[in-house]
């Protein structure tokens, strides 16, 4: 009846593990009941679980994403403490038992659920915005694809409290992953939360990629396209055609473990090697998803804060899109020790060496955005730079990694995993600070707390280099990866500056939760009343901040690139007391998503433990929520143009910042909730 | 102020990298005793030396434009127009193309010269030694000798060795830093690596792909004697006795960790072949897979 | 009027990217070619998979030994006649001529159940004679790739099943059309990828 699941699946005896359950059930029923106690629920579920609108799903999803990271980071606390311990005959805290699952669970959670959300969340919020239109191609797949993916974030979670995770690794290379040799659910909570959360990263893909091509403002074409949307579109290209392999190969080995069939196993004629393959053809693309975005991030921040246009704009779209379509022609350098031969090496080495030369040509074009320009040192600025500086190396470890002979010697070793961790902080993570920082103040209508940020970005980039320089000696002293204990007890120091170094970029972590709370008690004193703190350079800075629901209420006309820049210049930017407002449209919001994500919470849970007339349930409720709002024929709502007009008329003449009076005061003086509904025009 | 302090953080952290390098110089994969180590060391370092050359340029370059073109800056010119110059253009694309040219062809033949499969160019002939992967040992076989040994293997110093390898379960990866190059271990099929140990001494070695709970103990030690050492060695051995049979070898399959050295005098049925044919079928029970 | 659509007067020489967001059928469609492209990435690693273990029977019965090409030649004219039903079902839509639609999405229905029956039949007698997916990673290739087919094809008649009875409940509105046009892409994209099937698992069986 309740198939594999019993009692004895939740780990009453892990003293670790009942203790985090237990403060997050603390956490969580804490913040139940200040919801309840604020009367938020009505609000929460018309203005956020239910919406549609691409910015609140924007920010639904770097909330995931930083909640994660603290999931995340602490496994990797964890781990550096272990390693830290466990020199020569000493074993440390945590036994491989849960050493395995915890670095597994750190890099699935990690790369799936903390870079992925953040990556997808930005491209969500900002997209529209730049590209001049109201909202994505389909808002209401959004919420449905946002919501899968918290459906894969909770089954993740779920797998701590009962039973366990995978403990083969990030990626779960059979024969380990098949059930002849880990017969336990750890593999099948892994398999099932990215099986259902890829489908949602799926549908984004087609979503935003389908806006960039079709939804942009008149006259904005291809060459008029700010390169943010442009690395957005290689990235959303690339999942539209990696994530299916993805699914492909994660259902062969789930038919490998559920039904009994050999694609994978060591029987009867099954191929591991073909798993290894599949898996980073899908592998190598997934980085090339996280890192496009990032670098999009740094081409808008270099060129607004240098107050000069990005330098070199078909060359930077020029590598993107080279560096999009190479991305799937690289992949078996994740696996030279694997034996292919030296000219299937050789080749694979090269390709992976050419695609170097793009990502090379835009640090060189970040580079002569700089020069010549007036550059102000914001707490983005930082990042950036930083960004530079950081990325190269881990550029030149990848590019010597690349070099199969000298893979030979560092493959799975601690060199490697500095190198991944190099490119990953520095590249994505700086990156989605980065963004997160620029694009807080057009989100929420005021600024972050700039010292605070400033001091966020030391802590990540000082204890990066504390965290992971030693890996890269350690490397190539002869440690491996993965290793829960190790017999050299002169790595012990190194392992202990690693430890440290990981300790900074927790508080690095902790500041960041600071620097939003100071920043929400200071916010009238940082607020952004014209919409553009930062004398940008692109659209979204031509409207209010927070936005309106309809983003723009005239669909601006672009003539060229850096459309707003330009309107600034010719003195056309600001908002005319228009002459005529018209009623707008807008999708609806719908629950659609939440109960999808709820039965197929059901469903996954039910697959995992084998209870299947509870997956039937699952699976016949998501399709049913999907019937009833496939048969919804009341799909918009209707602003009417008086709304519209005053919404303009209180944004018209914006105040200058050390004003006394102004039409904003009044706004201000009211509700803050009842401002942000009549600021962004709410859509129930 | 603040670019300052950074490129003096920058310094110290280049600092901190050198001692670091300089540290991991003493043991491991910068410490070859073989001659396919020392090959990819010196590969290792013109790769290292040539991104350098343009890496460290750059990083330098950020800092000082950042810093000149700081807004407060009166004496930095500032070009608000200048987003194009075809010049520029071309040695951005030239530079990384050059540097990939001369690394790539590095690749090329790299990878050809240091193929693990291709034998190494000597006058004596090679050591034939079986490698098999257990949960979580390493089980070596000396088919010619006709002997076999568990986490330990010994050869002559100066003789190349041929390996052929395989494994009982999931896939590991056998490697000694110090001799060089790593080759998977794959259930049903062999692989090959061609090593030399050109010093007499004690190497350690690993597996280098996470295998299951006993994965950190599966080190073993590779000794390299002199000619007449590695022969006393086999002959010593053989007289120890110690079977190494379908009946021995079925309890060495078993999932076991951290258990020490094993000695087999004498090996009957041909194990290694039986596991590389694939004939071989494992599994964990629930306890052992933790 | 905003600047840009001054310029769409008379005959319109603005290209297609500079016209601004596209209209709701097109970006529909749109969308759901992307969508199909990526379920025909799926079928593509299957493919790859099978290519690989093709030849991996383990001993058991090859794909020569298995299949019998009169069975699917027959299996392909249901599904190549269901396209063409298919394809005047879609005009009866754009005509809005409701008892057409019933008349040619009935067939292209029937049509695809006797596909699935007989490849029902086939599977069915496979596992029977020892051959079911799990005895071989040749047998286990085959049944996922026919059967991931097969499976769509069945969804795709669910499909249909919900699309005739939108039409009869909502009525020709825009928004059913859509998604008629959208399920007629489906269906054709079914009948490529079952060329693709037939040419490589079954003609191209040793």
């Amino acid at each position: 009846m309740w198939g594999r699941l019993s009692w004895g699946a939740i780990p009453f005896d892990q003293p670790i593990v009942m203790g985090t359950c237990a403060t997050i059930g603390v956490v969580l029923l804490s913040l139940f009941i200040l919801i309840t106690a604020k009367r938020g629920w009505p609000y929460l579920w018309r203005e956020w679980i239910t919406s549609v609108d691409h910015k609140r799903i924007g920010v639904m999803y770097m909330i995931l994403g930083l909640v994660m990271l603290v999931r995340g980071f602490s496994d990797a606390i964890m781990m550096r403490t272990q390693l830290a311990l466990a020199a020569g005959h000493a074993q440390g805290y945590l036994p491989p038992e849960h050493y395995d699952q915890i670095f597994s669970a750190h890099g699935t959670i990690m790369i799936f659920f903390v870079a992925m959300p953040f990556v997808i969340g930005l491209m969500n919020f900002v997209l529209p915005l730049q590209l001049g239109v109201r909202d994505v191609a389909f808002p209401v797949l959004n919420s449905v694809s946002f919501w899968l993916t918290a459906a894969g974030v909770l089954l993740v979670n779920l797998s701590l409290f009962v039973g366990e995770f995978a403990r083969t690794g990030w990626l779960a290379y059979p024969p380990l992953s098949e059930l002849a040799y880990s017969p336990g659910v750890g593999v099948d909570y892994y398999l099932w939360s990215l099986q259902l959360s890829g489908l949602g990263t799926l549908l984004s893909g087609i979503n935003l990629a389908t806006t960039i091509l079709k939804l942009r403002a008149p006259g904005m074409g291809y060459s008029r396209m700010p390169v943010f949307c442009w690395t957005a579109l290689a990235s959303n290209m690339l999942i539209v055609a990696a994530f299916p392999v993805l699914t492909a190969t994660f259902a062969m080995l789930l038919l490998d473990r559920y039904c009994g069939f050999h694609f994978f196993t060591n029987d009867l004629g099954g191929n591991p090697m073909m798993y290894v393959n599949l898996i980073w053809i899908w592998g190598h693309p997934e980085v090339y998803i996280l890192i496009l975005p990032a670098f999009g991030v740094f081409s808008e921040v270099v060129a607004t804060f240098s107050g000069k246009p990005l330098f070199g704009y078909r060359s930077m779209v020029l590598a993107t899109m080279v560096i999009c379509g190479l991305s799937f022609m690289v992949w078996l350098h994740h696996f030279f020790t694997m034996g292919a031969g030296a000219d299937v090496n050789a080749f694979f080495g090269v390709m992976t060496m050419i695609i170097a030369v793009p990502t090379g040509v835009k640090v060189f074009n970040w580079l002569f955005t700089l020069y010549a320009g007036r550059v102000q040192f914001t707490a983005p600025i930082y990042w950036t730079i930083g960004f530079i500086v950081t990325f190269v190396i881990g550029g030149m470890t990848g590019v010597l990694m690349a070099i199969p002979p000298a893979d030979f010697v560092l493959h799975n070793s601690l060199f490697l995993v500095a190198h991944f961790h190099n490119v990953a902080i520095g590249g994505v993570v700086f990156g989605a600070m980065a963004g997160y920082t620029y694009w807080f103040p057009k989100a929420f209508g005021f600024k972050l707390h700039e010292r605070l940020g400033k001091a966020v970005f030391w802590c990540w980039f000082v204890g990066f280099y504390l965290a992971f320089m030693p890996l890269y000696a350690l490397g190539l002293m002869g440690a491996t990866r993965r290793m829960q204990h190790y017999p050299d007890t002169h790595w012990q120091p190194l392992m202990l500056v690693a430890l440290a170094g990981a300790v900074v970029i927790l508080l690095g972590i902790g500041l960041t939760a600071v620097q939003l709370a100071v920043s929400i008690r200071q916010r009238h004193a940082n607020r952004d009343r014209t919409g553009d703190p930062w004398n940008a350079r692109t659209l979204e800075w031509s409207i209010p901040s927070p936005p309106p629901a309809w983003n723009f209420t005239h669909i601006p006309s672009v003539e060229r690139i850096d459309a707003y820049w330009h309107m600034k210049e010719e003195g056309v930017a600001r908002r005319a007391l228009a002459v005529s407002f018209v009623d707008l449209h807008l999708p609806r919001n719908t629950p659609v998503g939440f109960f999808v994500a709820f039965f197929v919470v059901i469903l996954g849970f039910a697959l995992i433990w084998r209870i299947y007339w509870l997956a039937a349930v699952g699976l016949v409720g998501a399709v049913t929520v999907a019937l009833v709002q496939s048969w919804r024929t009341d799909r918009e709502i209707r602003v009417p143009a008086e709304a519209v007009a005053a919404f303009e008329r209180a944004h018209a003449a914006p105040v200058p910042h050390d004003a006394p009076g102004g039409e904003l005061n009044a706004l201000e003086a009211a509700d803050d909730r009842s401002r942000v509904r009549v600021a962004s025009g709410a859509r129930s | 102020m603040e670019a300052e302090s950074r490129r003096s953080w920058g310094r110290n952290v280049g600092i901190v990298c050198g001692c670091l390098l300089l540290a991991s110089c003493r043991e491991g994969v910068l410490d070859p005793h073989g001659p396919v180590g020392q090959l990819e060391r010196v590969i290792l370092g013109d790769a290292t030396a040539i991104m350098l050359a343009v890496v460290i340029p750059v990083i330098v370059l950020t800092l000082a434009f950042a810093w000149w073109f700081r807004a407060g800056n009166k004496r930095a010119s500032y070009r608000p127009e200048w987003e194009y110059a075809g010049r520029i253009e071309l040695i951005i694309w030239a530079i990384p193309a050059l540097v990939v040219l001369f690394l790539g062809g590095i690749a090329w033949i790299g990878s050809h010269d240091l193929d693990p499969p291709k034998p190494l160019e000597s006058a004596a002939s090679p050591l034939e030694v079986e490698v098999v992967s257990l949960d979580w040992r390493w089980l070596f076989i000396y088919p010619r000798q006709g002997v076999a040994t568990v986490n330990y293997l010994v050869v002559p110093t100066g003789v190349p060795v041929h390996f052929r390898l395989t494994s009982t379960s999931v896939m590991n990866s056998f490697f000694i830093p110090q001799l060089g190059s790593q080759i998977y271990t794959m259930a049903g099929m062999t692989t090959q690596l061609n090593l030399r140990a050109d010093k007499p001494g004690s190497y350690s070695g690993l597996s280098a792909q996470f295998s299951g709970p006993g994965f950190s103990d599966m080190r073993f030690t590779l000794r390299a004697e002199s000619a007449e050492g590695f022969s006393t060695w086999i002959a010593q051995t053989r007289e120890r006795g110690g079977v190494l049979d379908s009946a021995s070898f079925a309890e060495l399959v078993r999932p076991t960790r951290a258990s020490g050295e094993l000695t087999y005098g004498s090996v009957r049925d041909d194990p290694f072949e039986t596991v590389a044919a694939g004939h071989l079928a494992t599994h964990w029970s629930p306890k052992e897979a933790l | 009027m905003s600047a840009g659509e001054e310029v769409l007067t008379g005959v319109s020489v603005v290209p297609l990217s500079l016209r601004g967001p596209a209209p709701v059928r097109v970006v529909a469609g749109f969308g759901f070619w992307l969508f199909l492209l990526s379920d025909i990435i799926i079928f593509a690693a299957l493919f790859a998979a099978y290519a690989v273990l093709s030849g991996s029977t383990a001993g058991g019965p090859s794909a020569a030994e298995l299949f019998d090409k009169r069975h699917v030649f027959l299996e392909t004219l249901c599904l190549l006649a269901s396209s063409v039903t298919c394809g005047f079902g879609t005009l009866a839509v754009y005509r809005s001529d409701a008892r057409a639609l019933l008349l040619w999405m009935g067939m292209t229905f029937l049509l695809g159940v006797c596909f699935l029956t007989m490849e029902g039949r086939e599977f069915a007698s496979m596992v029977a004679a020892g051959a079911g997916p799990s005895h071989s990673a040749f047998l286990s290739a085959f049944f996922t790739l026919v059967g991931t087919h097969g499976l769509h094809v069945s969804l795709g008649l669910l499909w249909l099943i919900v699309m005739l009875l939108q039409v009869t409940t909502l009525g020709f509105r825009p928004m059913v059309a859509r998604r008629f046009f959208c399920f007629g892409l489906f269906w054709h994209a079914l009948d490529i990828v079952w060329i693709g099937v037939f040419t490589i698992v079954y003609l191209g069986a040793k």
